[in-house]
């Protein structure tokens, strides 16, 4: 009896945030469609009250319901970076949602279940609990894809986010099996016996599957294919929840799975990371060059960028997933900074989406232009903004391991990744001014700001923080 | 005076805190006050970069000419092992003083000559003039990295908001070409520290890399170095960014920018790689020579007066790279003496092409001739800078080339006679750019009642002047600065060529 109420105190944040989400939905009920901004703010609310749980217990480790789930650093630092990004999303969207007449007090609720799913994703210890946190989130997220139902674009993206999860899933399903055949058991400590003896087969080819399922998640090539057609089609605010929380909660599931379970396996998956690695990248920076939708260029930025990560990734130990936290807190940061800017993308008739339309913004806007500016010029990596450290780290885990020619590869395509960073900034800068944006509200100039602060000079006394946060949490797998 | 402390953290950050300051006053200014603060940008620029230039100037009297080793070092621990760690030797305190010179005389030509977006323009300036300087103190490779990235930015900026038709163009073409360069060095500066334990530049001077190793390292720096120099045949970038950047662009692309390829190798390159140095020796040797002959050549039927000087740039880089690979201490001193003297000389002249430029608008020499007529004052400044350039006895443009060949002639006699052999064309692309612009009739009726210097613009020509005459027949003014850390660094690259 004490060991299930110590478990219930364990998952208090995740159990808070559900039956949040459960009373708000009656509420919604009840009030009907006027509580959308309500609502909105409120489970914002309870996501940061959430994060402070977390935080409170940042440094402990425990286990809880038999092994199923687990409470360590990586868990904590992933939960808190998913909490706070899914509030922020939730806070800097509902202006955007009101002025499209698409305010439901739904959205609020779905991503309140997808952030519970997340949070189970990144505690799991069984492959059971993985799969039930991983479709918790799925399934709401493919709803909050189609959210603007009413828009052919909104239908169409989450049709297809929906099959080809769907697909992913199966994968995911039969990894899953096939590990669970040849382990003989779905908890991470088992598996993690049963690939430590002699190398199985049947264990690689399940591990290969299951990748491929996750991989979808963060749209690493070759499963991208739903990621620019859902950034582009998805409401802004959603895009920008696509963007942040799932890929961290799935990243640091990879990671935790790879380093933990399958350690031992290290010569084996290393291959296939570097493989997703090098074609995200590569796929990422050239499929971007072309476009003219500032959604669509975060899609393909975000594949590329998810390749940047898994260099990391593939780099593994203490040394590659500290690097890797603190890339994906960074890109985190960068990416609602950006996302932030983008929903202040907005002239008098409406939402604006083209890149052309940031023309001549230093004019315009010259605070907005500033803080778009570097944030772009930091997703580009280039120093001395913080950007430029998190492709620094990453270089430094692999060569460090070995991965020298990973590396070289990194590096040189990032000054392909820096052309078209840089060609918004140039529209920003050089072209001559447009019609100007209607005035941003406090929460996107906030956000923005911060962001951008944080790029530059808050990086060099933030980053040092954040640094020994992502070493503690990567050294948790050890 | 005292010493005071910090200095060279005061030297680099002055002109940020300036920049910030007029940042602040742009964000926030509305209606009415942004056009005070346009119109008061420019003092204010000016004002910062001649502190700067004052308090470097302060850090010179402080610097002990005698010591070889790093002084007025500044150390603060920053994270992942790096720290923040600043300090100079002659090498580069002599660069930091051509930096620091150089900036207020770039505000006074800008003075009213640039009319859009004036405050912007002074921060991006400001902004640039940080980092160059950071990039010569900088004592952590890192943040040496840090600060030689970053200066892309402004500088992408200047060209891109201030240049001219093609700018766009050109701005990226810049950007894109160095940052290639850069990120394989920066590979090799992980590596490095990986295998020293240490981002110390000074504990990585004297740090023995294996052989193997040494020579890819020397590969990825030379090419970020290389392309920033620019050596034949990565220069063709810096046509484009001279002929479309601004005019106080040009002189800080030409003054300082291509000066920090030159420092990279005399800092790192040559005592961090010895052995790979004296190995790729040859290829740098017959690089230089190619630069020397083949852009003179090409300068020669330029007919845009910028793409002239800017070819002739990259032949007079020619000869600092022959001096620094020389690995000789006359070569080096030569070198380091090359790079300030182009660094005034190439300077000046990008502000007599824009003297013309501000009154005509264009850069075609075809319109120009005869202009001694109307500009006396003018012509005889132009006369002394194409002089000096060509690397006439008296100016400081001969000292730097005689230096270098004589290195060279002590490594290889052709050597020295294919860099001869440069001067003579630089004689004849020179004097024909003179010939055709000064002398003659005047064919263009535009040119009739052309304006002589403006009082501005001889406050601008004057310390050039001063300095190019000076150098010439006092080169010791240089040269013992940077004598006793040019004398270590040859003992630490070449101990059995020490003489």
């Amino acid at each position: 009896m004490t060991s299930f109420v110590s478990n219930l105190v364990l998952i208090a944040p995740e159990a808070g945030l559900a039956i949040t989400a459960l009373v708000l939905l009656v509420a919604g009920a009840v009030r009907g469609e006027r509580a959308g901004g309500l609502i909105s703010w409120l489970s914002a609310g309870a996501l940061l009250l959430a994060a402070l749980w977390v935080m409170r217990d940042a440094g402990s480790s425990a286990q809880a319901f038999n092994g199923a789930l687990v409470f360590d650093q990586l868990a904590s630092f992933a939960k808190i970076a998913v909490l706070i990004s899914a509030a922020l999303v939730l806070a800097m969207g509902n202006r955007f949602l009101r002025d499209e007449n698409i305010i439901k007090y739904e959205y609020a609720i779905l991503v309140l279940l997808a952030v519970v799913g997340m949070m189970i994703m990144v505690s799991a210890n069984d492959l059971l609990s993985l799969y039930v946190g991983l479709e918790l989130q799925s399934l709401s997220l493919y709803v909050l894809a189609a959210f603007n139902r009413n828009s052919l674009r909104a239908s169409e993206a989450g049709l297809k986010y929906f099959v080809l999860g769907g697909l992913a899933s199966g994968l995911l399903l039969y990894g899953i099996s096939l590990i669970y055949g040849f382990a003989g058991t779905t908890r991470f400590d088992g598996v993690a016996a049963a690939a430590g003896g002699h190398m199985n087969m049947g264990l690689v080819i399940g591990l290969v599957f299951v990748l491929s399922g996750l991989a979808f998640k963060i749209s690493a090539v070759p499963f991208h294919m739903w990621t620019p057609d859902v950034y582009e089609g998805a409401p802004t605010p959603v895009t920008a929840f696509f963007a942040t929380a799932p890929k961290m909660a799935a990243i640091a599931l990879i990671a935790r799975l790879l380093n933990g379970p399958f350690a031992d396996l290290a010569g084996q998956w290393q291959q296939v990371v570097i493989g997703l690695s090098v074609l995200s990248m590569t796929l990422g920076y050239f499929g971007a060059i072309m476009q003219r939708n500032i959604k669509r260029l975060m899609a393909y930025s975000s594949i590329a960028n998810m390749g940047y990560a898994l260099i990391a990734m593939a780099a593994g130990g203490v040394v590659g997933v500290s690097a890797l936290l603190l890339y994906m807190g960074l890109y985190l940061i960068t990416t609602l900074g950006l996302f932030a800017c983008i929903l202040a993308m907005r002239q008098g008739e409406g939402m604006v989406e083209r890149i052309d339309d940031l023309a001549g913004l230093s004019r315009t806007r010259p605070g907005l232009a500033l803080s778009f500016s570097l944030l772009m010029m930091s997703i580009a990596g280039l120093p001395p903004l913080a950007g430029f450290f998190g492709k620094l780290y990453i270089f430094m885990a692999a060569v460090d391991q070995g991965l020298l020619w990973l590396a070289i590869y990194g590096a040189v395509l990032s000054v392909v990744g820096a052309f078209y960073y840089l060609r918004v900034v140039k529209i920003i800068w050089f072209d001559d001014p447009g019609p100007a944006f209607v005035a941003p509200s406090a929460t996107l100039s906030l956000t923005a700001g911060a962001a951008a602060f944080f790029m530059l000079p808050g990086a060099l006394w933030l980053l040092p923080a954040l640094e020994r946060w992502a070493q503690a949490a990567a050294a948790a797998l050890s | 005076m005292t010493t005071l402390p910090h200095i060279l953290s005061l030297i680099t950050f002055m002109p940020l805190l300036g920049a910030l300051v007029l940042l602040l006053f742009r964000i926030t200014s509305r209606g009415e006050d942004a056009g005070i603060i346009e119109r008061n940008a420019p003092s204010v620029a000016l004002a910062t970069s001649l502190i700067t230039f004052g308090l470097s100037v302060w850090a010179l009297v402080d610097f002990n000419v005698a010591d070889p080793g790093f002084q007025l070092v500044e150390d603060i621990p920053w994270f992942a092992g790096m720290s923040y760690r600043m300090g100079v030797d002659g090498i580069s305190l002599t660069l930091v003083l051509l930096t620091t010179f150089l900036m207020p005389l770039c505000f006074i030509a800008s003075w009213g000559v640039v009319k859009e977006r004036i405050t912007e323009y002074m921060i991006a300036f400001l902004l640039l003039e940080t980092l160059m300087i950071g990039v010569f103190c900088a004592l952590d490779i890192m943040l040496f990295y840090v600060f030689f990235e970053a200066g892309l930015i402004p500088m992408f900026i200047i060209i891109g908001v201030w240049g001219g038709p093609n700018r766009v163009y050109a701005a990226f073409k810049f950007f894109l070409y160095t940052l290639l360069g850069s990120v394989l060095m920066l590979i090799a500066i992980i590596a490095m520290i990986l295998v020293a334990k240490t981002t110390d530049v000074t504990v990585l001077l004297t740090y023995d890399f294996p052989p193997g190793m040494q020579t890819w390292l020397w590969l990825a720096f030379f090419a970020s170095f290389a392309v920033k120099m620019p050596m034949w045949p990565v220069h063709t970038w810096l046509p484009d960014a001279h002929v479309q950047a601004p005019t106080a662009g040009s002189v800080i692309l030409a003054g300082v920018l291509l000066k920090m390829g030159g420092y990279g190798f005399i800092r790192f390159s040559l005592p961090m790689f010895p052995d790979a140095s004296h190995a790729f020796a040859p290829l740098v040797f017959v690089l230089s020579i190619i630069a020397i002959i083949y852009t003179s050549l090409v300068a020669f039927r330029q007919t845009d007066m910028k793409k002239l000087i800017a070819y002739s740039s990259v032949a007079h880089m020619g000869f600092v790279t022959l001096g620094i690979f020389s690995m000789n201490f006359i070569g080096l001193q030569g070198a380091m003496f090359q790079m300030i003297s182009h660094g005034v000389v190439s300077a000046a002249l990008f502000l007599v092409v824009g003297v013309i430029y501000d009154r005509m608008h264009t850069r075609e020499i075809a319109a120009y001739g005869g202009l001694v007529r109307y500009m006396p004052v003018y012509s005889a400044i132009f006369m002394l800078f194409t002089m000096a350039n060509v690397g006439l006895p008296g100016t400081s443009g001969f000292i730097g080339e005689f230096l270098t060949m004589t290195g060279a002639y002590l490594v290889n006699s052709w050597l020295a006679f294919g860099a001869a052999f440069g001067v003579i064309l630089s004689a004849v692309y020179a004097l024909t750019l003179y010939k055709k612009t000064i002398f003659g009739v005047i064919t263009n009726p535009k040119l009739e009642g052309i304006t002589d210097l403006s009082r501005r613009e001889i406050i601008i020509f004057v310390p050039l002047v001063v300095a190019t005459i000076l150098f010439g027949i006092w080169p010791s003014l240089v040269t013992d600065i940077t004598e006793p850390a040019v004398r270590l660094l040859v003992e630490q690259a070449a101990p059995t060529l020490a003489q």
